[in-house]
């Protein structure tokens, strides 16, 4: 066994190149330059079990194929759901499908949160900008398994108020007590209530025991460097932290080499991955 | 005063020093509560003390001529703010106001000053404790610029 085979999820499609044509059932922006779709297959059935965590290669029809986690409940598989920034060619060819149109989705591909991991101890969920969205999932299977775990912390910082993503979900977790949700903006003007900072500043007064804690982190690499460093001030281990790189990709399952970080391939050993086994390629330039 | 002297010893900011200081240090502290809405200082004002935030959220703000108040950042329980007393001409650089009711502990900048002039070795330890927490908001202010979640063009 590999020392990154622990997180790692085999591939579970029968031929893992050719995409499975999929019909938007419903669409919606979560914010100005983002958008969720909810799909179904269109030959009916269910979606692929998948773990929290996993993406999809999503292809939208002569434009191109691109990765983008998977943020719906894993415990659903009636319905596939998509949550994406309009940031380039695909992205944007995406936001602009209508209701009854198709793409192809191949996947669920793969590493996953080890949220398993974390039973009996303290999680804390650290997310910036459209990462909340590969978090979910991970979200939606702690909550279902509620009484396994500690304290349960989520810590979110987007860029203004306009950019929270999923604000509903957000304040109705906010309202359960057995969850603290600490949401921050970088920027805002005066009528906005909540905290103004980054997201790591929320790091040294959430409330969980570092020595019995995982951490869990996805956002831009940078917000999750720095991330990073103040959980382990607070005294997380590395070990017991896990964040979600991004690399262009291509094939998904470790082909192409497209995704290569050093010795790993991110779609296939990550794109989750135990921080201490990164670290050091994080900080490469050359990477 | 005993009461106020065990307040400022459990802050993780004067953690570990030698009691004497502790002495020092209590001896230019007052307890305050602020109702939220309320200034706790304002931009362009003599500033002659430091907070530590006991409970509650302060909001750091600049005014600007079209957009009005923007929040810089909020302050938190258990967090130090100011530092413009430290250096000449002692004007506040920006604006502090109660987000919610705010109990602080506030000390007198100019009775602090003469003690670390009169004893360098607590100046000097002083000094290495504030400038931790500017290291950190300088870095924090950093990342706040590079604008984490934009998209690269
Ligand atoms: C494993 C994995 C999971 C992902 N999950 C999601 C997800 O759930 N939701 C989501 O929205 N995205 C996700 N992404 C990122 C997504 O794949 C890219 O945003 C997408 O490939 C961009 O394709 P495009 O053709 O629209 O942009 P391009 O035309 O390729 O790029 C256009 C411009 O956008 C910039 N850009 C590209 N990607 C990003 C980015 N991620 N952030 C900021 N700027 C960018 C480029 O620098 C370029 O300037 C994931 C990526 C990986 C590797
Ligand atoms: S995308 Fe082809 S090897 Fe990873």
């Amino acid at each position: 066994m590999s020392t990154l085979d622990f997180v790692t999820v085999p591939v579970n499609v029968s031929d893992p190149m050719i995409p499975r044509v999929y019909r938007v059932l419903r669409t919606r922006w979560n914010t100005g330059d983002t958008f969720s779709l909810e799909l179904v297959p269109q030959e009916g059935g269910d979606i692929p079990a998948f773990e929290p965590g996993q993406f999809n290669m999503v292809y939208i029809y002569g434009v191109g194929e691109i990765p983008i986690s998977i943020s719906g409940d894993p415990a659903r598989r009636d319905l596939l759901i998509h949550t994406t920034r309009a940031v380039g060619t695909v992205t944007h060819s995406m936001s602009k499908l209508n209701v009854d149109d198709t793409l192809g989705v191949r996947g669920p591909f793969g590493s996953a949160w080890p949220v398993e991991l974390g039973r009996g101890k303290d999680i804390v969920i650290v997310a910036g900008g459209i990462g909340l969205a590969p978090l979910r999932p991970a979200m939606y299977r702690i909550l279902a398994n509620r009484e396994q775990y500690g304290r349960v912390v989520l810590l979110y910082g987007a860029r203004t108020p306009a950019d929270v993503l999923y604000r509903k979900e957000l304040e109705q977790w906010r309202s359960q007590f057995d969850l603290d949700v600490f949401v921050t903006v970088d920027r805002a003007t005066g009528n906005w209530r909540g905290s103004v900072g980054l997201v790591t500043q929320l790091i040294g007064r959430a409330p969980f025991d570092p020595l019995n804690s995982m951490a869990i982190v996805c956002g831009p690499e940078l917000m999750m460097r720095f991330t990073t460093m103040e959980l382990m001030k607070r005294g997380i281990s590395g070990n017991n932290i896990y964040i979600s790189l991004e690399r262009n990709m291509k094939c998904g399952i470790g082909l192409c080499g497209h995704c290569q970080l050093g010795s790993v391939f991110v779609c296939k050993d990550g794109p989750v991955f135990q921080h201490s086994q990164v670290e050091h390629l994080l900080t490469r330039w050359e990477l | 005063m005993k009461t106020l002297e065990t307040i400022v010893a459990k802050h993780p900011f004067f953690d570990g020093l030698q009691p004497a200081y502790l002495e020092l240090i209590t001896g230019c502290a007052a307890n305050h509560v602020i109702k939220a809405g309320e200034f706790l200082f304002r931009e362009g004002e003599e500033a002659q003390q430091f907070f530590v935030i006991r409970e509650g959220t302060l909001k750091l703000l600049v005014q600007m001529p079209a957009a009005g108040e923007i929040i810089l950042q909020t302050i938190h329980s258990g967090e130090i703010v100011g530092w413009s007393w430290l250096f000449s001409p002692y004007r506040w650089h920006f604006s502090g106001r109660a987000a919610t009711e705010l109990r602080v502990l506030t000390f007198d900048g100019a009775c602090l000053r003469q003690k670390c002039d009169a004893d360098t070795g607590f100046g000097y330890e002083f000094m290495k404790r504030f400038s931790r927490i500017m290291m950190e908001r300088l870095q924090a202010t950093r990342l706040q610029l590079i604008d984490l979640y934009q998209v690269r063009e």
